[in-house]
């Protein structure tokens, strides 16, 4: 490979990580949440599916997309109290559920979506960083859509408050031990049903972003799992906001490789690398499997990890 | 009679008593679930302003009509039977496995890749299809089965494990139906050579039916004697029930872990075999149509039963084959019949909440209940 096509590359990668990150990144903070308070919330990908509907709907219809973009958050919300309201039932399996929610949210989404495949709605308009750099190629790369910056905001805020505040005290200690939560006087079924519920609202926010801005339109194959890979993001990210930023632009650069180097001209094998973070995830989880490190990260009350 | 008052009332009476108060439960509970979510769409067509007697006859006319209608209706539960059971096995040994989606995938795949030296060298097909249903059952059977090593020897959550391994499986199908094994003449559709019209695996005599929904019948039936009536089974279920105990017993556990998922992608695997043999002819990303995450909520349905597997799935493929009548005849979308399956999904796992509500001599409930 020549220089110029190594750098061709590896532009069409970063723009890459950056466009395809941003769901990632919102699903991926949004079941952290959820984890975080000892839940699990399979049902993610209903989210993203049903907020990219959503949002793509009220843009066309308002005009206005950011409008849209709190929609979608408002119906992943929707989505999320769901899911939390029904896992606090007992004998309930929040996984099961999870798989549940993701079909409902599908089948939802699809079907109040028909109309809206074709019509053309108002996108999110991007701010471009590269514009001093001279080079278009650089310039396309940097056109930065502002929920990227506010999902890196959040991971930080997340992280800030789940060591500094009370109610992130309270989040870590319901997903640590319930029974000491309960014996702290918390309502655990609440904390997690917010969890959840605040969850879904960011997963929302992640299919607004699919709808909105890139790929850019409504259509039923809009999403190709990020919603459910979510799960694995946070296991690879062990359960830290900010390490989810970082999870997320390698999920999202690996997904940039294929058509980055279909660009130069190689167009086979890189579904290897679309599987890479998978693989990835997964050795991680073998490697930690029986280490008192990666114990120390995972949320106690998680069935996924006892 | 209450299920209380025959507890109540009958308190010595035994064995018997318990477990018919358990079947009546087990068939009360899914079937007010599935009501309830028939009302609940009622409602939901009644505030869109459609008929919801209308819909529902149409769901009837439309799963289970006609012969015809019926057929559609079994063929379409086929899959749905295999993927079923591929969660149901594990879930007696308590395991959750939700990679059925990989296992089918790499299944089809399987038997699409060793079917093309098979088909070129003229093969019959009477030796090419048991190769090709092996191929399936052992690439499937290994990839769950790799999910229990590692759940068993690595102490890797399965759960985890094998959604990533199905991932993983539809990377490597893609990889070589999008290279290696590419048929030049599919453009649009990178796909594997079709292995051809005298290749197919045709219908059950006499109806248009799959061959593959008789397989999940008699593999339900298989797995349900295998896991109820046989020491294999008896030594499964008690793992699930506390592995620790079982593994105090001297039972091989790890043997036993590994086993019930390679028996789980044995099934889905020959669910891709059946798509292939019997649909779709060829690999390719038309495998990968969601049977393994709606055959989870099917096992989950049927309580993890192999057998009651098979009405649910049926249930199910119905009203899949209904959603063309209804798309025509009442202008709705084809999404209408997922809403449906999302709210009958939703509905009946809550519902397992009432489970245990109804008898009084119930143990307390103990720790957390989350």
């Amino acid at each position: 490979m020549t220089e110029t096509a190594l750098a061709t590359v590896l532009i069409a990668m970063l723009g890459g990580a950056i466009r395809v990150s941003t769901p990632f990144m919102f699903v991926a903070l949004g079941e952290c949440l959820t984890e975080k308070s000892g839940r699990i919330n399979l049902g993610l990908e209903g989210n993203l599916v049903l907020g990219a509907m959503v949002a793509y709907a009220v843009s066309y219809l308002s005009g206005n997309p950011w409008l849209g973009v709190l929609a979608a958050g408002g119906s992943g919300l929707c989505l999320g109290a769901m899911h939390g309201y029904i896992c606090k039932l007992p004998k309930v399996n929040d996984i099961a559920v999870g798989i549940a929610m993701m079909s409902f949210g599908i089948g939802v989404a699809f079907f109040f979506g028909k109309p809206f495949i074709q019509p053309t709605a108002p996108r999110l308009t991007s701010i471009p960083l590269g514009d001093w750099t001279g080079s278009t190629t650089l310039a396309q790369a940097l056109q930065v859509n502002p929920l990227f910056f506010i999902g890196i905001a959040l991971a930080f805020a997340m992280s800030w408050a789940f060591s500094n505040t009370r109610w992130g005290l309270i989040v870590r200690m319901t997903g640590d031990s319930a029974a000491s939560a309960r014996a702290m006087g918390v309502s655990v079924d609440l904390v997690r049903f917010l969890a959840t519920s605040a969850g879904g609202f960011l997963a929302g926010i992640g299919g607004a972003f699919l709808s909105l801005y890139y790929p850019g339109s409504w259509n039923e194959g809009l999403s190709s799992g990020q919603g459910l890979m979510a799960v694995a993001l946070v296991i690879f990210a062990r359960w830290d906001p900010i390490r989810c930023i970082w999870a997320a632009l390698l999920f999202g650069a690996a997904g940039a490789l294929g058509p980055s180097l279909q660009a130069v001209g190689i167009t086979q094998g890189y579904y290897f690398f679309n599987a890479a973070p998978y693989i990835l995830t997964l050795f991680i989880m073998i490697a930690s499997a029986r280490s008192k490190a990666a114990v120390r990260d995972v949320p106690g009350e998680l069935s996924i990890t006892k | 009679m209450t299920i209380e008052a025959v507890a109540v009332s009958k308190p010595s009476a035994g064995i018997v008593n318990v477990k018919t108060l358990k079947i009546a439960e087990a068939f009360a509970i899914p079937i007010l679930a599935l009501i309830a979510s028939g009302v609940i769409f009622s409602i939901f067509l009644f505030v869109l302003g459609k008929s919801p007697v209308q819909f529902f006859s149409l769901i009837w006319k439309g799963g289970f009509g006609s012969g015809f209608s019926i057929q559609q209706s079994l063929q379409r539960s086929a899959p749905l039977i295999l993927t079923g059971l591929a969660f149901a096995v594990p879930a007696q040994i308590g395991l959750t496995i939700i990679g059925a989606e990989g296992a089918l995938v790499l299944g089809g795949f399987a038997a699409a890749a060793i079917a093309i030296p098979l088909v070129t060298v003229a093969i019959p097909p009477f030796l090419t299809l048991p190769l090709m249903a092996l191929a399936a059952i052992i690439a499937g059977g290994f990839w769950i089965g790799l999910t229990g090593w590692l759940k068993h020897y690595r102490g890797v959550n399965e759960t985890i494990a094998s959604l990533l391994l199905s991932y993983i499986a539809i990377a490597i199908m893609n990889f070589f139906v999008e290279g290696a094994l590419r048929d030049p003449a599919s453009a649009n559709k990178p796909s594997t050579m079709p292995i051809g019209d005298s290749y197919m695996i045709g219908t059950m005599p006499g109806t248009n039916v799959q061959w593959g929904f008789a397989a999940g019948i008699a593999l339900a039936i298989l797995l349900q004697i295998l896991m109820t009536r046989t020491t294999f089974g008896f030594a499964a279920r008690m793992t699930g029930g506390n592995a620790r105990a079982a593994q105090a017993q001297g039972l091989p556990v790890g043997f036993l872990v590994v086993a019930c998922c390679a028996i789980a992608g044995a099934c889905a695997g020959l669910a891709g075999f059946f798509e292939v043999a019997a649909i779709h002819g060829q690999a390719n990303a038309s495998l990968v149509a969601g049977y393994g995450f709606t055959g989870i909520l099917v096992a989950f349905l049927a309580r993890q039963n192999p057998v009651a597997v098979i009405p649910v799935a049926i249930l199910f493929g119905a009203i899949d084959a209904a959603g063309g009548l209804i798309q025509r005849r009442m202008g709705m979308p084809d999404a209408t019949v997922l809403v449906l399956q999302g709210i009958i999904f939703v509905v009946l796992l809550t519902s397992d909440t009432l489970y245990g509500r109804f008898a009084i001599f119930q143990p307390k409930a103990t720790g957390d209940r989350t």
